[in-house]
């Protein structure tokens, strides 16, 4: 029998299993291509109509108004929307935009949980409930 | 300038930067706010809120193929996001209290000294380091596809890793900027993941930290449809572009780009610190 050779040091033979949460990882990749590709749609959409209309008149944002509450709110952005309002189907958009990142962080949470990871399941649980305190403290949705 | 004439340079620009953001990690924000303010003359509150939005596009849009391709590593963004998102909320309380221009002064020279220090690439023994005991049990350590074949890392310094998310967190809470420099750097730097897994790591965890902010700020007025359209095209589809390239690209070169990019970042930030224009 011959002596066994000097460990080569290579990090993988200190780690005998690499986590690689594959499956997780092309869910969350889908979701996020989904969520970009749907408010791109909404915006490019919105940005037609809103061009279409007003192409020719000069830009201006030299100085800073504030947005109209039909732009600021999600009540209000719906309402637009309905008037067909260019920029109010661009803030929708901007609002799914918004939005996909937020729903990553939720399916993560299911994700975990298949896999039985409570640890992972806490850590993800805690980054959305600071998400949402942010966000619910906006004045977004009145 | 005609609405139709801004709109399309302004997507131009956004495409850069939506291509040098998700190349290096940092969001598309660190190349816009400046170009914003100082070429089209859009007032701060604006820039803010369109640059918001364009980080959100560059890191969900980079992020699909990063994380499918298995780039990101998802337990390290997780558990990270929780020091970010912390700290962005307390940076926001803090940012009363603080003053912000000494601040980016601090922030600009870290980053002059990070520009200098992140273009150096590590050795093959200090990428062979034996795993960290917090590391193993928070399942932190992973692999990747190098441009040799699929190559494994060992996180370390966890704890320092943590609490500078958390100062990133906070950072970008009180100046509304930074927080993808200081992600990629206490990535790379301190918990000596390879190059492209953190600044593709740092790319996946923007977008959270994006989201808070953006809904913040929408709420307040400050994004403007008109403005946002074009930024959020623009990088998106050079995000896209981006995302094709780093996959392909020298680490070597990715880092010479990523020192380049935080270090007009870094004059930026001295610049504002120095006139109080932060």
């Amino acid at each position: 029998m011959a002596v066994a050779p000097a460990p080569v040091r290579h990090a993988h033979e200190f780690t005998p299993q690499p986590w690689r949460d594959r499956r997780l990882e092309r869910i969350l990749g889908n979701l996020l291509r989904a969520g970009v590709l749907i408010s791109a749609a909404v915006v490019l959409c919105g940005g037609s109509i809103y061009l279409f209309r007003h192409a020719h008149e000069p830009a201006d944002y030299h100085v800073f108004r504030g947005e109209p509450s039909n732009y600021r709110t999600i009540p209000g952005v719906i309402q637009s929307v309905r008037d067909g309002r260019g920029r109010g189907l661009i803030q929708l958009g901007l609002l799914f935009l918004i939005a996909t990142p937020i729903f990553r962080v939720a399916l993560s949470i299911v994700g975990f949980a298949i896999e039985r990871d409570r640890l992972y399941v806490l850590f993800t649980a805690i980054v959305l409930f600071i998400l949402l305190y942010s966000l619910l403290g906006s004045g977004l949705t009145s | 300038m005609s609405i139709l004439v801004f709109t399309g340079v302004v997507a131009i620009v956004s495409f850069v930067a939506g291509l040098l953001g998700s190349l290096t990690g940092l969001g598309g924000g660190v190349v816009l706010v400046p170009l914003l303010t100082i070429l089209f003359h859009v007032d701060i509150r604006y820039a803010i809120g369109a640059s918001l939005v364009s980080v959100i596009a560059t890191s969900s849009g980079a992020a699909a193929s990063y994380v499918k391709e298995g780039f990101s590593n998802i337990r390290i963004a997780m558990f990270l996001e929780i020091a970010t998102t912390l700290g962005a909320l307390c940076g926001a309380f803090l940012a009363t209290w603080i003053p912000t221009n000494v601040l980016a002064m601090v922030f600009g020279f870290m980053l002059l000294y990070s520009a200098f220090l992140s273009r150096k690439t590590r050795t093959e023994a200090q990428r062979n380091l034996p795993p960290d005991p917090l590391a193993t049990r928070l399942r932190l350590n992973g692999s990747f596809p190098d441009l040799a074949g699929k190559r494994h890392y060992n996180v370390q310094r966890v704890p320092a890793g943590f609490s500078l998310m958390y100062g990133a967190g906070a950072l970008s809470g009180m100046l509304g900027v930074g927080s993808g420099a200081v992600k990629v750097l206490a990535m790379d730097q301190a918990m000596e993941i390879p190059f492209k897994v953190s600044t593709t790591t740092s790319n996946f965890m923007i977008g959270v930290t994006a989201a808070a902010s953006a809904g913040v700020y929408l709420g307040r007025g400050y994004v403007d449809p008109g403005l946002s359209m074009p930024v959020m095209l623009g990088v998106l589809a050079g995000s896209l572009l981006g995302s094709r390239i780093l996959v392909k690209a020298e680490t070597k070169v990715l880092r010479q780009v990523f020192s380049v990019v935080i270090l007009v970042l870094g004059i930026q930030m001295l610049y504002k610190g120095l006139w109080g224009k932060i």
